[in-house]
């Protein structure tokens, strides 16, 4: 993985020093909190309800044991012992004392990380496939081109005061599991018709209040113009993005407003002015950031085969776990396993510092030091040998990281709603967990296939309720929680925005709602074969609607 | 968050030091528990701490001063809204947590 150099450590504990700097002067008095706010947001320090909250960045979702380790002990040193894993492949603290962020962010320092640009107006995080690197469907890791996306953007002066938030997400396989549809921008890398690696751009998508689905304005972009093309976008989004109205602000907005065909147009205008410049990446510079994703050395394991098909035979938990969490590597003696942050009742994302220190251990021991967190909020290994899946299992279960429900009706992602977030107008944790409790029958979960819930607490919709299968939006109405359900939403190669079915239901009666919803889904399918997904896209809404209300009348 | 015109209300505020949820007392200091809030009943009272609010930050103790509605139970202020109820007390999925774990730790002891 990606090693700092001088100049990235440089930055970095400078970096520390002058927030350590700006956290004293603010505790004097001598900077107001006016003042401060902006600073301790670009340091990733937000205000909750309860207390200070740390964001910090964990670039393309990629993390060393040492790295989780160190996550670890901040979790259990200055916060509350655990962490919340984020739908941006980020980790938060909820619990920090400002007095303390500086020497949190000096242990981070140490281990590679910062919080930087993990809030306001700048290039956030750049966010990849969790699988990138070791996925069987993988044209190429997309991982090297969102660390020089990374070292590009990171207090880019030119774009650290855009109209907004931008969010850019890359994937290296047809099946998108990065969901760069509903980025600001989407690259999906490919080879091009002479074998060479290019990406396909699309543009403008985003959830919030205005869900929009990017578009693609350019089908097959060269990977030395990255920069170029990219700065050319943001050029024409800084110069033209609605800075007059925070919510029309984005560039999903401007697309919208200009329609793709124009902003293509004066995107390539831009580029052509662009592209032979010093941005135009050398092949060398490419080479030089992949070889640091250089994959481990995988000896072959074939004998993992054998062993893992009598492993199976004889452990039917275990034979549910493997056929529900790993998933093929491009090495057929070798795997990628994800590690469920959603044991039933649980809420998602969260992980404690005992679990951390196991999922490091493990990936040291057994998964050649590598760890993923997914936009899914959960974890991945990517790098595991057939013959040692066992063994990684077993040393999960003790740690209540072994849940078979990747991509099942439990594996829900949940933002952390009203329990502690400022923005939020209803909790979205409590609902995660009750519809985890309801479907907690693991043949229930695997005859209903797979089935992906999304709940956010407030229209901002960081728990992607908008792309979730069965989307939950909970708003407050007349000072009570309400919650919106909408179906049909995807965030993969097809995605596509829900739709909201009708009247919203209480916090009492959502979870019979959704469990309506699904059993409506049984009774409808063609066959196990098609998917809660597909049967929605098939129907359309009105069977699902009459389901939902008219029993609903007839318990009235 | 706008307030109501009329009706009972206390004056909140996070700490700078830790962020930790504070509300402004009878005596003018802030304090860690809603049920040590100052109530402010009618309109005239409900100014008093309004007038405090400006000066705290030049105290620098606090951020993000507001007032909060609330109803008397039994005595105890009562916030009106769930984000407030929920300030007061603690993630509701983490009992353990926040004010209401150190009142379930006084009950203990």
């Amino acid at each position: 993985m990606y090693r700092y150099d001088e100049f990235d450590r440089d930055f970095v504990t400078g970096r520390v020093d002058q927030f350590r700097d700006q956290v004293a002067r603010r505790l004097t008095g001598e900077l107001a909190e006016d003042a401060f706010k902006p600073l301790r947001l670009m340091n990733g320090v937000y205000l909750q309800l309860h207390a200070y909250m740390l964001r910090v960045a964990i670039p393309y979702g990629t993390l060393s044991s040492r790295q989780m380790r160190r996550l670890a002990y901040i979790a259990r040193v200055y916060d509350k012992g655990y962490g919340h894993f984020t739908t941006r492949q980020n980790i938060q603290f909820n619990w920090p004392a400002l007095i303390d962020t500086p020497r949190i962010l000096e242990e981070l320092a140490q281990v590679e990380m910062h919080a930087i640009q993990t809030s306001g107006n700048c290039i956030r995080n750049v966010t990849a496939d969790h699988f990138a690197g070791a996925a069987a469907d993988e044209v190429a890791d997309p991982r090297p081109y969102a660390e020089i996306l990374r070292q590009w953007s990171s207090l880019h002066p030119e774009f650290s005061f855009l109209p907004r938030k931008f969010k850019i997400a890359v994937t290296g396989a047809e099946r998108d599991r990065a969901a760069i549809q509903v980025h600001d921008i989407g690259l999906h890398l490919k080879r091009g018709q002479d074998g060479s690696l290019g990406f396909a751009v699309h543009v403008g998508g985003g959830q919030g209040r205005t869900p929009m689905v990017a578009k693609k304005i350019r089908d097959f972009l060269p990977e030395q113009h990255l920069l170029s093309y990219v700065t050319a976008i943001m050029r024409v989004y800084n110069l033209h993005g609605r800075r007059d109205n925070k919510y029309k602000a984005r560039i999903k907005i401007l697309v919208h407003e200009t329609g793709a065909d124009e902003l293509a147009r004066q995107v390539e205008a831009e580029w052509e002015a662009l592209r032979d410049g010093e941005l135009r990446l050398p092949a060398s510079d490419i080479e030089a950031i992949r070889t640091y994703f250089a994959p481990p050395a995988l000896p072959d394991r074939a004998e993992g085969w054998a062993v893992l098909a009598v492993q199976k035979r004889d452990d039917p938990a275990f034979a549910a776990w493997v056929n529900r969490n790993v998933t093929p590597h491009r090495h057929p003696d070798y795997a990628c396993v994800t590690i469920s942050l959603k044991p039933i009742g649980g809420i998602p994302g969260d992980a404690t510092d005992d679990q951390m220190e196991a999922v490091a251990d493990i990936a040291e021991r057994l998964a050649f030091d590598e760890i993923r967190v997914t936009h899914e909020q959960n974890l991945v290994l990517p790098h595991v040998a057939l013959a040692d899946l066992k063994a990684v299992y077993d040393a999960l279960v003790p740690h209540d990281l072994a849940t078979a429900n990747a991509g099942l009706v439990t594996d829900i992602i949940a933002c952390p709603g009203l329990d502690y977030c400022a923005l939020a107008n209803a909790r979205s944790i409590p609902v995660a967990q009750q519809l985890s409790q309801r479907f907690a029958d693991a043949a229930r979960q695997e005859e209903i296939g797979e089935l992906k819930i999304k709940i956010s607490g407030c229209i901002n919709a960081c728990g992607h309720h908008h792309v979730g299968h069965i989307g939950i939006l909970g708003v407050e109405k007349k000072g009570e929680e309400l919650y919106q359900i909408t179906l049909g939403g995807s965030g993969d190669e097809t995605t596509s925005i829900g739709e909201i079915i009708g009247p919203g239901f209480g916090p009492d009666t959502i979870v019979d709602a959704v469990e309506t919803l699904v059993d409506a889904y049984l009774s409808l399918r063609l066959s196990r074969d098609e998917t809660f997904l597909a049967a929605v896209r098939r129907l359309g809404l009105a069977p699902f609607r009459a389901a939902l209300y008219e029993s609903a009348k007839e318990a009235a | 968050m706008a307030t109501k015109k009329d009706g009972a209300k206390v004056l909140t505020a996070n700490r700078l030091t830790d962020g930790i949820a504070v509300w402004l007392g009878a005596g003018g200091a802030w304090v860690e528990h809603l049920d040590g809030a100052f109530i402010a009943r009618h309109a005239e009272a409900g100014a008093a701490p309004e007038e405090t609010a400006p000066r705290a930050p030049a105290h620098n103790l606090v951020l993000d001063i507001a007032g909060v509605d609330i109803e008397e139970r039994d005595g105890r202020p009562y916030p009106l809204r769930l984000r407030e109820r929920i300030r007061a007390e603690g993630p509701t999925v983490r009992r353990d947590l926040g004010k209401q774990a150190q009142d379930r730790a006084a009950m203990a002891a």
